[in-house]
């Protein structure tokens, strides 16, 4: 280091987020004061972000095995075998801390994360979704947030060529000061050919390619790690610009040179760029590495050893080739117009060597910085257990018809059109049904066969129950893609919740984690993948807890497959599993009576399985002709979807023993789909000698759904509903 | 008075237009050209004739609306 370095004081230290006890670990590890390089390096490696110290101890109880899984957790991805020799590599990661900063870039450069997650393991993406929690909407500052983070979304995917093809979006308070914005990447690889990050080969080159590095995101590692307070505003760290341009460059050049004889290892700068690459790669290998900082493209002159070093620039790459391939190598990423540069060699010395103008910028062991990261077992307290909602002590509405209209016109029911009409959701050509239904299919390109995929959590019931919320987000995200006649797969969880260091928070994320995992084993759906992001936190005050679920699921035959919208007239429609009509937790509660009281529905994973396996098989066989999910809104909601979708109406009379009417409609019991069939009876009988709650509830037809006992209303009325509202609140107008 | 602001990237924020615009010049032949970067020039006539107040405003102005300060930095110039 130069004689300018800044000396390491106390507040130095502090600075960069690392408390006295680690700092007395760096100490000790290094046998000496670290320089501010290897402070630097310290800090991100053992930031919340990177190294999961609060919550590992968790994350490990989640099940992350199945005969398909490929590569569960670890990797930058995570993969699975989906039959014909190929495989799905998909993960979901958070872009919150830099959105709420500079929702665009934010938001832009989450997309170009994650889409680099998956194709540096090998496989092209096909397809983005994203799910976003914004706060209230007379929050002075959603609007604007809204406005640039689907902007942003759209900006990336869309110039990068990449369909965004499903999500999900809702408002709360509880996200005023932190939005969230959880970005999920699927690609198709070849199973044979799967690329992951261990380096090996003593004396094998390390490659540098895309982009140059600049002075961008330094520290946003730990800038995700840390809380808002109201000096966040001032505080504005760098925020990293993204280029879709280059990063579809990029695809193309890493995919090329992947179909050679090349590669060895490959991991993505994402998070703290270089320095957590390179220590991943050489960690995963055992081996150490040495590089020359001077080789680096950059952007600027006069970069420090620490600045090239932390630099979150976007759209980069770092490779540990087979020797004597640089050439090939070089050749492709000139060819695609893309930086390329031998920077450095993986040595037998088990230690990170840096070297900047002839002299050695920082020189720290491997093996001891990673094993010895913090692992926290912070203090968790248990949510206060709510009490169950009985339906009777819930008011009924002045018209259960209107109290539709209102829930349909509602920011967190209304129309999503305006968001999805911002993003290409049809390039590639493989996208087979559209957003808007219960999960996105996807053709795998060439075949007959497709991908289902859908982002699921409602944080209220997390909030209210966290092992319930967690629970339910992965069943809803199995129910959804079952509703498309999918095989539901794997997971990737993106764990959202506020400071760790607070017990009711650890205790909120505890109980999640216990949810999932009860459900991913009832379900046979493992984890593959996953991000944690805590200190989703301003002012002390911590978002709703929100374990986004990613899922993946696979349609064998895309013609047996079904959707949302009523096909035909006079068609019998058919709920599946049972109506208590639980109202706890509901839109209905929220919406029409302001209240959030009460605990979630209930969660009966068994019937969960044994509803959808009956319900898949039955749109396998052929016999469903429209399928829909019931999930938050309840059944009259879904019924209404299922009308605003065809044009068509329905009449629907409540069985026999039905709860009260407004619970009948809006309950939100869990493990229930709405199927029509040309002969329900039948589909019925079927149901009931497999032990299936099944009920024929009306017919299809007409231009009104109408139920009984309730009213009737007219499609085009509740379409005018559900789509005026975001159009309206966007300022878009509508006339 | 006539207010002229200039609107560009901070220093040390990727410019990709910028990168664009020199990667096209080096293309058609123009050699000897380094990094380029862009941005965006406004014109604003303001009814103001002092100086300080009519840079006051105009510095609100880019506060709130005509830069975007996370990754901008703006300049005024005045014309009397």
């Amino acid at each position: 280091m130069t004689a300018a370095a800044p000396a390491i004081t106390p507040d130095v230290v502090k600075a960069h987020g690392l408390s006295a006890e680690e700092y007395a670990r760096v100490l000790e590890i290094m046998g000496r004061e670290p320089n501010i390089t290897e402070l630097g390096i310290f800090s991100v490696m053992w930031s919340e972000h990177c190294s999961y110290k609060s919550s590992r101890k968790w994350l490990r109880r989640l099940p992350t095995t199945a005969p398909w899984v490929i590569c569960g957790p670890g990797e930058n991805a995570g993969v699975i075998d989906i039959g014909d020799g190929l495989a799905c590599v998909f993960k979901m990661e958070s872009h919150n801390h830099p959105s709420f900063i500079e929702p665009y870039q934010g938001a832009a450069t989450g997309v170009g994360g994650i889409l680099r997650d998956v194709f540096t393991m090998g496989a092209r993406p096909i397809a983005n979704l994203n799910a976003l929690h914004f706060g209230a909407p007379d929050h002075p500052k959603t609007r604007h947030l809204v406005g640039g983070v689907v902007a942003g979304i759209g900006g990336y995917g869309n110039c990068v060529g990449v369909p965004t093809v499903a999500g999900s979006c809702d408002f709360d308070p509880g996200y005023n000061g932190n939005i969230l914005v959880n970005a999920m990447t699927v690609g198709i690889a070849r199973a044979d050919r799967i690329f992951y990050a261990a380096a090996s080969g003593i004396g094998n080159p390390v490659v540098y390619a895309g982009s140059k590095t600049g002075r961008d995101g330094i520290h946003g590692a730990t800038m995700a790690s840390a809380e808002f307070d109201d000096t966040a505003e001032a505080r504005r760290p760098t925020v990293q610009v993204g280029d879709p341009f280059t990063e579809k460059l990029l695809i193309e050049a890493c995919l090329e040179l992947m179909a050679e004889d090349a590669i060895i290892a490959i991991q993505d700068m994402g998070a703290a760029g270089l320095t957590s690459s390179s220590f991943e790669m050489a960690g995963k290998g055992g081996v150490g590495v040495e590089i020359d900082l001077d080789r680096v493209p950059v952007r600027e002159d006069g970069m420090t050893p620490y600045e090239i070093m932390l630099s979150e620039s976007q759209e980069r790459m770092l490779m540990v080739l087979k020797p004597g391939r640089e050439d090939i190598a070089r050749r492709i990423f000139e060819k695609w117009e893309l930086d390329f540069a031998v920077i450095g060699r993986l040595t037998d010395t088990g230690r990170m060597v840096l070297k900047a103008r002839g002299a050695v910028a920082a020189d720290l062991p491997i093996a001891p910085l990673s094993e010895a990261a913090p692992v926290y077992d912070r203090p968790t307290t248990p949510t206060p257990r709510p009490a169950v909602l009985d339906a009777a002590a819930v008011p009924a509405p002045a018209s259960v018809m209107g109290a539709l209209e209102t829930l349909l016109s509602s920011p967190d029911f209304c129309s999503r059109r305006w968001i999805w009409d911002q993003y290409d959701h049809m390039v590639m050509t493989d996208t087979v049904e559209r957003p808007g239904g219960d999960a996105a299919v996807v053709r795998i390109h060439g075949t007959g066969r497709g991908l289902a995929v859908t982002t699921d959590c409602n944080p209220h019931y997390c909030g209210a129950h966290p092992k319930t919320g967690g629970a339910q987000a992965v069943a809803e995200s199995w129910r959804n893609l079952t509703a498309v006649g999918a095989r539901p797969l794997a997971i990737t969880d993106n764990m959202n919740f506020g400071n760790p260091e607070r017990p009711e928070i650890m205790g909120q994320f505890a109980d999640c984690i216990e949810g999932i995992r009860e459900a991913c084993l009832a379900l046979d759906f493992p984890v593959v993948s996953g991000n944690v992001s805590f200190y989703n936190e301003t002012n002390g005050k911590g978002i709703l807890p929100t374990p986004t679920i990613g899922a993946i699921g696979l349609i064998d035959d895309l013609s047996r497959r079904t959707s949302v919208p009523f096909k035909a007239a006079g068609e019998d429609i058919v709920l599946i599993g049972a109506t208590m009509g639980h109202l706890g937790c509901s839109a209905y509660l929220r919406e029409l009576h302001g209240r959030r009281d009460g605990a979630p529905p209930p969660v009966d994973l068994a019937a969960e399985r044994a509803n959808g396996d009956f319900v898949r098989g039955e749109i396998v066989s052929g016999a469903v002709t429209a399928c829909h999910d019931l999930s938050d809104g309840g059944l009259l909601v879904a019924a209404a979807e299922m009308a605003m979708a065809s044009g068509l109406g329905a009449t629907l009379t409540p069985p026999p023993g039905a709860p009260a009417l407004h619970a009948f409609a809006f309950g939100e019991d869990q493990g229930r789909y709405l199927v029509t069939t040309a002969d329900g009876p039948a589909l019925v009988s079927r149901a009931e000698k497999a032990g299936i709650p099944a009920t024929v509830l009306g017919r299809t037809g007409g231009a009104e759904l109408t139920l009984k006992g309730a009213g009737t209303i007219s499609v085009v009325q509740l379409k005018a509903a559900f789509e005026g509202w975001l159009p309206a609140y966007m300022g878009d107008g509508v006339a | 008075m006539r207010a002229r602001v200039h609107v560009t990237l901070k220093r040390g924020v990727l410019d990709p237009q910028g990168k664009a615009i020199g990667n096209a010049l080096k293309s058609l032949g123009f050699s000897g050209v380094g990094d380029v970067r862009q941005g965006k020039y406004i014109e604003l006539e303001i009814d103001e004739t002092d100086a300080t107040r009519a840079r006051a405003r105009v510095g609100e102005m880019c506060e709130k609306l005509l830069a975007n300060t996370v990754i901008e930095d703006y300049q005024i110039d005045l014309d009397q």
